[in-house]
């Protein structure tokens, strides 16, 4: 395993030893110690490398990640996982707002509570959330899927495209163009993937609603400029 | 004798003329606002209010085709570790697959390369023949983030992220079902035929403050080697302009109101923004006051047409210029000969700007296959090289004619204008005068 302890190492370095792994790396596993909020920690990393990150990340932790699985043993500031491809970001503690914004592909878990804005733009990504998630949540969102085991609120899925939304516990509010829709035996099957992928083992899927786009605002109608 | 009232001449209002009765009409008619591609139409003081004065008594020119006048420019010296190195100070701006053909967006690279230019991506990511055409390729970081990749973004020359663009400051990108074809669909993660709308905020910072953060990331992901480039539309250009330094800017591109856009409400092209030439002399002033006027470059855009054009810009004190609307008339669009194809679109040459609607003649501002088909790349990109070349000779033209070895030597004492609005906004004296408004002076 790999240390790297940030209290002495410039981040510069942390991130061009991690873009210099590939596909075939010896160096498989990661630890990083003292991040203590530093931001774009371990971003734009490009290998299946594990890394384990020990303490909180400032904006952006994991920014951009292709193929590697990184654990952040603490919170997470803003744009956690951001635009992520592949592999999983797995946050021990809180995430800041946009976590996960424009993802493309891979898993992001929070285990703690997400705040507004988390999935933001989502374009393929797979978000579960152990706690709660902030306002306009998953505005956007294009495409991927959202869990939130606790509750979601104002605005959620506002102007939402093609990504599927399940809540488990109650949501302040849907935004414009985003209603609930039936579970249907599919839906819990995909549920049911995300979940397990993400370790969560004490919930049933028959607990959540699923929410997504009413498509009524795909093509533009002066009759609904007041949903806008 | 019989006296007869004479009938009134009939008489139309100033205020009412006939464009704005007819989009009342429209209006009322079809329930929308008017959508349409370009710049401002509307008349506002520009380049063509300034004169260079030329050298005579107090200096002396350059000889035209014997004494050397440079104009390559070097961008993103500030931080990155590649900085760019064009031969001429002349970029194309950002445009998308998507609002442009492939054979379009080819035919850019092309031109640019042979030039010896960069091209720029747009809302949509970056394909394959812009990359493969372009020597020096600008990667548009948008708001939408549609087809943002790591790899692309390594792929890239530079990186521009756009906070704003002068034909809406404030706004988002517009693309109407017409043209979200299989492609444009694929590659912006969205059903096909749907109406789509760019957010006008990026997703994932809000301020400058944030904005120092991205830009930090986004050269941790690209090991600091590109420059990266803020642009911003001509809302408040002192203030913006000091801001994108603080951010971290390598480079900054200002885009004033008449600069072109893909699809936009027409209030929001015609009533927002300022005029490029008001946008300069704020933007060189704030990078003055911060010592950075040439560490940090500035690029402005927004209907540059010609050698004087680009010339009147570095006078003022742009580093290198960016052109959009232009660069597609020298490709072929709104071309003469094609007079009878846009009379059926309700339009004729020269005035066709319904780019949303996907049915450009040219084959430019078109996802349909065979009218695209009608632009041939190599071509279009040959023509769209001739005219950067011309470009490039009537600057060297002017630098010579004011005594200057390079282009950049060309200055603000090198210029006059002809009105005094011009004057104002170009911070240079009224012709004839050392009168420069806002500015004290006065008498000859």
């Amino acid at each position: 395993m790999r240390t790297i302890d940030l209290a002495v190492t410039p981040l510069r370095e942390l991130n061009s030893e991690l873009h210099r792994q590939s596909d075939g790396t010896n160096e498989a596993e990661w630890e990083i110690l003292n991040p203590r909020g530093q931001h774009a920690v371990a971003v734009g990393v490009d290998a299946p490398i594990k890394v384990a990150v020990r303490g909180p990340v400032g904006y952006y932790g994991g920014g951009m990640n292709k193929k590697a699985t990184i654990t952040i043993h603490g919170s997470a500031g803003p744009g956690v996982a951001e635009n992520m491809m592949s592999g999983s970001v797995v946050v021990k503690g809180d995430a800041s707002q946009y976590a996960g914004a424009t993802g493309r592909g891979g898993l992001l878990v929070i285990e703690g509570n997400a705040a507004s804005r988390c999935g933001i733009s989502m374009k393929g990504i797979d978000i579960v959330v152990r706690g709660n998630i902030g306002h306009m949540s998953a505005f956007m969102a294009q495409s991927g899927h959202l869990v939130v085991l606790g509750d979601a609120g104002d605005a959620l899925g506002d102007s939402i495209y093609e990504a599927k939304l399940f809540v488990r516990g109650s949501v302040k509010s849907l935004g414009a163009d985003c209603i609930e829709k039936e579970m249907r035996p599919e839906h819990h099957t995909q549920l049911a993937t995300l979940l397990d992928k993400a370790g969560i083992k004490d919930v049933k899927t028959s607990e959540f609603k699923r929410y997504g786009s009413a498509r009524k605002l795909y093509n533009f109608n002066i009759d609904n400029a007041d949903a806008y | 004798m019989t006296y007869h009232n004479p009938p009134t001449t009939p008489r139309k209002s100033a205020t009412l003329d006939d464009y704005t009765m007819s989009e009342i009409r429209r209006a009322a008619a079809t329930g929308i606002y008017d959508i349409r591609g370009g710049g401002a139409k509307r008349k506002v003081p520009h380049f063509d209010d300034l004169l260079f004065l030329g050298a005579s008594m107090s200096r002396y020119p350059l000889e035209g085709y014997r004494e050397k006048c440079g104009t390559s420019v070097v961008l993103g010296t500030r931080f990155a570790k590649k900085p760019i190195e064009l031969k001429t100070p002349i970029t194309i701006a950002g445009m998308s697959f998507g609002s442009l053909s492939a054979q379009a967006k080819e035919a850019l690279g092309r031109g640019a390369t042979i030039a010896g230019t960069s091209t720029t991506t747009g809302d949509g990511g970056m394909t394959p023949e812009e990359r493969g055409q372009s020597k020096t390729l600008v990667y548009q970081y948008l708001p939408s983030r549609y087809g943002m990749n790591p790899d692309d973004l390594r792929k890239a020359d530079c990186i521009e992220v756009v906070v704003g663009q002068g034909a809406k400051p404030g706004g988002g990108g517009m693309l109407l079902g017409q043209k979200i074809s299989d492609r444009v669909a694929e590659m912006r993660t969205l059903p096909k035929g749907i109406d789509q709308r760019s957010a006008c905020r990026h997703p994932d910072w809000t301020g400058p403050d944030d904005l120092e953060i991205k830009i930090l990331e986004l050269r941790e992901i690209t090991d600091w080697e590109k420059p990266i480039y803020i642009k911003i539309g001509g809302a408040r250009p002192y203030y913006d302009v000091a801001l994108s330094v603080k951010a971290g800017a390598d480079v900054i591109v200002l885009d004033g109101m008449q600069g072109g856009t893909a699809a936009t409400q027409e209030v929001f092209i015609e009533h927002v923004g300022q005029p490029t030439l008001a946008c300069i002399r704020p933007a060189v002033q704030a990078l003055q006051d911060l010592g950075m006027h040439r560490k940090v470059q500035l690029i402005v855009s927004g209907g540059i047409r010609n050698g004087a054009d680009v010339a009147k810009a570095l006078a003022l004190g742009a580093d290198a210029v960016a052109i959009g609307s232009a660069a597609l008339v020298a490709l072929g669009d709104n071309d003469p000969a094609l007079e009878e194809e846009y009379n059926k679109l309700g339009t004729t040459a020269g005035a066709y700007d319904d780019w949303h609607e996907g049915r450009c003649p040219a084959g430019i501002t078109t996802q349909d296959p065979e009218l695209a088909m009608r632009l041939d790349p190599v071509r279009a990109g040959r023509r769209l090289a001739n005219y950067l070349k011309v470009m490039t000779l009537e600057v060297q033209t002017i630098a010579r004619a004011c005594g200057h070895n390079h282009v950049h030597n060309l200055e603000p004492e090198d210029l006059c204008a002809l009105t005094i609005e011009a004057a104002a906004m170009a911070r240079v004296p009224l012709a004839g005068t050392n009168w420069i408004p806002g500015f004290g002076g006065g008498g000859f």
